[in-house]
């Protein structure tokens, strides 16, 4: 199995989306990188709107990570309450 | 009561697939006179996916915000005096390839995707284009707004698009755009959406945004990442793409498969400059070529075509080759400009012995062996005040347009040549790559504008260099070229930063 993953721009609000990410896939790495966060995982990553919201305190909009996005690998399903990312193979 | 909130799958449905209408007056042949003739068989437009359900209310609402990020940073880094704070004025050089060479593809996209997005009759692609036109506008914006302030300060800024449109190394990367643009609107996707913008951008972006931050430069690394942002967008519809028109019809899979090689091998001759930009023109470094190289393409890459597989899809031809390579290219690339500084828009430095040893650390198996020697030779030679130019102008390949100087990968002292002929005429290649690029649309590639032949026919300004590159490039001699050591930036920059030495103040005094 191939490894999927997502980078984000190093700030204030990635930092809640990797920690929710963090606690709903288990064995994944998360890799700090000059500016940016990168996380990786074996076969499939999810975001969930919210394990997000909780972290954050607010609501959040899954197309919020729009904004914080750096770049990705992996075939992308969204939903209004997940992002994830997987490869079929 | 409130309206209730529609979901992502409805909201996209309305307002993207629900915004097309069907012909009734006109042929829709008429209407998309292009759609045909690259032999692609779509039988269901309907089945184009946008992952993202992105519609146009929440892409401006989103792209708004990173815009007001965005120009915050620029404030402040201007405000703040940002261009003293980087690492080394040396590091400007790798900017300055950057907005030459990079910055007027992102322009050259935007119009790319108009063009493209005008010739499909489904309503989601013609979407995805249309949100790619304008987030690839917005990226040449963003990129010339941040530097014209390092333009206020240094040297090599002022002609870039002049520049971009003539000097012999920025024809690299333009002719692989105008070479996209004039393929048909398939083929284009392919080439920018998937081999470029999927599998080959982030060895683009990533590492070299990540330098930027590593070496101080606040507004380089703010619109890399802004920029970067929109990226995640295009990969994914690049993955998208390939994945429609593997699905259409199995008779795409054959052409699909040869635009991969195509636009795979192409991009891989085009990013040998950012190898180039990462292990030599950064001050402070932060990830080799080769280790991009790793983790952007062999990792990343090589899990996309296990995925592809199942469609048919191999993995690029010759990218055995392009592996090989990752040992060797950016100092190959670094050779040749050092050689040419005085006919390019920019600075270059020999690198230093800590320098030497970074690259030692970080090719093994090829720096000590066949680069560090040849470079502790040209460094002597500066030394001695016998600085070697190279005089004359180099052969260019008739597909990539880069002068023939890279090896055979097996034998790095062997330079690579390979050459065919059509209507009578011989045609030189750097590569097996290059080479079946031109052989399968050989009409298309005898017109390539090659900048060392037209200087040869008379072309470009005049018959010896410095009117070249003077009158045509607008490179003014001595200051927006030759060694760093020496420059005029080089001097301001010790003057601003209190870094003249005793030697320099002593003959000032006197």
């Amino acid at each position: 199995m191939s490894k999927v993953y997502i980078a984000l721009q190093d700030n204030d609000e990635s930092r809640y989306i990797a920690e929710a990410i963090e606690e709903d896939n288990d064995g994944c790495s998360v890799i700090h990188q000059p500016a940016m966060i990168r996380i990786e995982r074996e076969g499939k990553l999810v975001i969930n709107r919210e394990s997000v919201e909780e972290k954050m305190g607010r609501d959040w909009d899954v197309q919020e990570l729009h904004i914080n996005l750096v770049t990705i690998g992996g075939n992308v399903d969204e939903s209004d309450d997940y992002f994830a990312l997987e490869w079929n193979q | 009561m409130a309206a209730k909130k529609l979901s992502l799958k409805d909201k996209y449905r309305l307002l993207t697939r629900d915004l097309s209408w069907e012909p009734t007056y006109r042929d829709k042949k008429e209407i998309f006179p292009l759609e045909d003739f690259e032999g692609i068989k779509i039988t269901d437009w309907d089945k184009w996916e946008d992952p993202f359900r992105l519609t146009m209310d929440a892409y401006w609402k989103y792209q708004a915000e990173k815009e007001k990020k965005l120009y915050a940073i620029f404030d402040a880094f201007a405000q703040n005096n940002g261009h003293l704070n980087i690492s080394d004025a040396r590091y400007l050089n790798a900017i300055k390839v950057f907005l030459t060479g990079i910055s007027p593809l992102e322009y050259s996209a935007a119009q790319g995707f108009m063009q493209t997005g005008r010739q499909f009759s489904g309503q989601g692609a013609r979407i995805a284009c249309q949100m790619q036109a304008i987030d690839e506008l917005r990226h040449a914006q963003t990129q010339i707004h941040a530097m014209s302030h390092f333009n206020k300060y240094f040297d090599g800024f002022n002609e870039f698009m002049h520049q971009h449109q003539r000097v012999w190394y920025l024809s690299v990367p333009k002719s692989f755009f105008d070479d996209a643009r004039t393929a048909g609107p398939f083929e284009f996707m392919v080439a920018i959406s998937f081999s470029f913008e999927y599998v080959l951008t982030n060895l683009l972006f990533v590492p070299f945004m990540s330098g930027a931050a590593y070496n101080g430069d606040m507004a380089t690394v703010t619109f890399g990442f802004s920029a970067q942002s929109d990226e995640a967008r295009h990969m994914t519809l690049g993955i998208e793409v390939i994945k429609f028109l593997l699905e259409q019809h199995e008779d795409n899979v054959p052409i699909v498969q040869q635009w991969i090689d195509k636009w795979f091998w192409r991009g891989v001759r085009l990013l040998g400059i950012v190898g180039w930009m990462m292990d030599y023109l950064l001050p402070k470094k932060v990830m080799s070529w080769k280790e991009a190289w790793e983790v952007y393409y062999e990792e990343a890459g090589g899990a996309l075509f296990k995925d592809l597989a199942r469609y048919g899809i191999r993995p690029p031809k010759h990218v055995e080759v392009a592996e090989l390579e990752k040992e060797h290219i950016s100092h190959q690339v670094a050779f040749t400009l050092y050689q040419y500084t005085h006919a390019a828009a920019l600075h270059v430095t020999a690198p230093t012995e800590e320098e030497m040893d970074w690259l030692s650390e970080k090719y093994p198996n090829t720096f000590d062996k066949y680069y560090r020697p040849r470079w502790e030779y040209l460094r002597e030679q500066e030394a001695k005040g016998e600085r070697f130019y190279n005089g004359g102008l180099p052969l260019l390949c008739q597909t990539c347009q880069i002068p023939m100087v890279f090896t055979d990968m097996n034998n790095p002292t062997q330079i690579n040549y390979r050459d065919t002929h059509y209507n009578g005429e011989r045609f030189h290649f750097c590569s097996d790559g290059c080479k079946d690029v031109f052989e399968h649309e050989p009409e298309k590639y005898v017109h390539a504008w090659l900048p060392a032949h037209q200087i040869f026919m008379g072309n470009c300004g005049g018959a010896d260099l410095p009117s070249v590159v003077e009158n045509y490039y607008n490179i003014r001699m001595g200051i927006d070229n030759m060694d760093y050591h020496g420059s005029p930036d080089e001097a301001r920059w010790k003057e601003w930063k209190g870094l003249r030495s005793v030697e320099d103040k002593l003959k000032e005094a006197v």
